[in-house]
């Protein structure tokens, strides 16, 4: 069948013959078997997935999310030019994190006497609107990524920031002082740049390269605004 | 049969020189986008700084229109469309931002930095960095000022971001729409030969607004007198970069009417500073104008000292709005007068 498939990208050499004019040539004779089984492996192998994550026990399917997600979280944590978390993104990380960052910053009662801390709901509205905010600049510029993606990645950079919220707790609970705002200081200031770091060795590659320090910009600002409520934060 | 010199290219120098020489020719110059564009100081006889004007704008606008090419085909509900918004690099953000902190007088900021490529990556990022610029030194003002008190709990006032957030995202916004609208009625009144569409208009004044992103970080320094300095230096800066855009487009029109405009521009933006500053000063309980009498008698003395205060600066701010009229009206004479 060699000789009738002709290059479809030059039509120009072609002359006058026309396409597949070669298979009028062909018979099939009676002694040639024409038989046999046509498998197609990697659909198999999608039913064979299928049927076993519907039977499989509910641990095994909480426990194959969970290892998912702590990879990324190791993937934050010890950044290196990886595509693991965009390529199979999820969004239970950045949920995980937010809600724990938020019931951490959360002010006690609300008292509306003296202005306080955020509410819950302002923390959560901040960094969803946020990242969503960030995704759409990004996407605006000309960045090649898709929104999704964006939003996992800025939802797990902000892990190292939910661990300075909780060495910021475990600090307050000492005595109050110079000391123990340095310490927290310094330890948000450490994990502030992480985060930026982490985030940017994800996000940077897809800008166009003449406008890349404008879509870094609003995550600096993003996790500025975050790391300051955590650093502002008072127990009551 | 004409000779080889006559075919030669033949140089007729600068619009300047030939005037000299010739001071009733008319002279069209096009202007490459790179210069900036110069009053010409030698306008011909006849329709005189106007027609600088119209050449000027008409020349650019050609010019940049065809540069720009197929700009804001897509229609509304795409997502290209806003896209067509964003389309800046970094070095022209740069650019803006420089445009606006230095003003010099006789570059439209509109002609030079924005040449029909308003972006409004610009104006929304220096108003959320404004906002939070505000919300942050005021707490961290707060928190100076009661330092070393024993008894002061030191709560984080988070209903300040939402406040100073409506505040200036609706002066971003709103005045501009007001001012565009101003300008399109008049357009439709008096043939006026510069107009700026909205989003131009937008972006000059989110632009204008950068320089009060380091007078914000520099207002938590607790002495009064140097916050009135920051805030005077940075209405005047942004005040006038706002006039001398704006200065252009209302001139063609009753002298009334033109100067009321760019007073009421400077006005509202003086209002805008000493509304931020008296906001930030006052919903603070520790602020600089409350130190020790407010925290005694309580919340209404504040409110009339600083209101006081706030009329007090009005007056003054309006003995320099008129001293910024005076130098703009200086400088449109000095224009128009040619060597004669």
């Amino acid at each position: 069948m060699a000789e009738a498939v002709e290059s479809p990208g030059d039509p120009e050499t072609t002359t006058s013959r026309p396409l597949f004019a070669g298979l009028s040539d062909i018979s099939i004779s009676q002694d040639i078997p024409v038989e046999g089984e046509i498998t197609i492996p990697v659909r198999s192998r999608i039913r064979e997935f299928d049927s076993s994550t519907l039977n499989e026990s509910v641990q095994n399917t909480i426990m194959r999310d969970l290892k998912a997600v702590g990879k990324k979280f190791m993937h934050v944590l010890y950044p290196r030019k990886s595509n693991t978390l965009l390529r199979d993104w999820d969004l239970w990380g950045p949920l995980i994190l937010c809600v724990t960052l938020a019931l951490m910053l959360q002010r006690g009662s609300v008292d509306s006497e003296k202005d306080g801390g955020p509410q819950f709901a302002e923390v959560f509205v901040i960094v969803w609107f946020g990242a969503v905010t960030i995704t759409l600049n990004s996407k605006l510029l000309g960045g090649n990524i898709s929104f999704f993606q964006s939003l996992c990645v800025l939802g797990y950079c902000i892990l190292p920031l939910t661990m300075a919220m909780l060495v910021c707790r475990l600090v307050l609970l000492a005595e109050p002082g110079p000391i123990n705002f340095m310490v927290r200081l310094f330890v948000v200031i450490i994990m502030f740049a992480w985060s930026i770091v982490a985030s940017t060795a994800f996000l940077a590659d897809s800008q166009p390269p003449n406008r890349k320090a404008l879509a870094v910009y609003p995550v600096f600002l993003f996790y500025f605004v975050i790391s300051w409520m955590i650093l502002t934060f008072t127990p009551q | 049969m004409a000779a080889v010199d006559d075919l030669r290219f033949e140089e007729f120098g600068d619009t300047t020189t030939s005037l000299e020489a010739n001071p009733d020719a008319t002279t069209i110059s096009i202007e490459d986008p790179g210069e900036t564009p110069k009053h010409k100081p030698g306008p011909p006889k006849g329709l005189g700084r106007e027609e600088d004007d119209e050449l000027l704008g008409n020349d650019d606008s050609d010019k940049t229109e065809l540069l720009a090419g197929q700009k804001k085909s897509s229609p509304f509900w795409t997502f290209e469309y806003y896209q067509t918004f964003f389309d800046v690099d970094t070095y022209q953000v740069f650019d803006r931002i420089k445009g606006s902190l230095l003003p010099i007088p006789g570059k439209n900021f509109v002609r030079l930095y924005i040449r029909s490529n308003p972006d409004l990556y610009g104006p929304f990022w220096i108003c959320a960095t404004l906002v939070f610029a505000i919300a942050i030194s005021g707490n961290l003002s707060n928190f100076l000022i009661h330092l070393g008190e024993k008894t002061y709990h030191y709560v984080p006032e988070f209903r300040k971001v939402s406040i100073a957030a409506t505040i200036i995202y609706a002066y971003a916004w709103l005045v501009p729409l007001a001012l565009w609208g101003f300008l399109v009625w008049r357009n439709s009144k008096v043939m006026n030969i510069v107009s700026y569409s909205f989003l131009e208009i937008v972006c000059v004044y989110g632009y204008s607004l950068f320089i009060y992103i380091p007078t914000a970080i520099l207002w938590i320094i607790p002495q009064k007198a140097v916050r009135w300095v920051l805030v005077t230096i940075a209405l005047g800066i942004s005040g006038s970069v706002l006039a001398m855009t704006f200065w252009p487009a209302v001139r063609e029109d009753n002298r009334r009417i033109a100067l009321a405009t760019i007073v009421t521009i400077v006005l509202l933006h003086m209002l805008l500073s000493v509304g931020c500053l008296e906001e930030h000063v006052l919903l603070h309980p520790g602020g600089v104008m409350a130190q020790s009498t407010c925290e005694i008698t309580g919340g209404t003395k504040c409110e009339q000292r600083s209101l006081a205060s706030a009329w007090v600066s009005t007056v003054l701010l309006l003995q320099k709005t008129e001293l910024l009229e005076g130098v703009v009206g200086t400088f449109k004479t000095n224009s128009i007068s040619p060597g004669m």
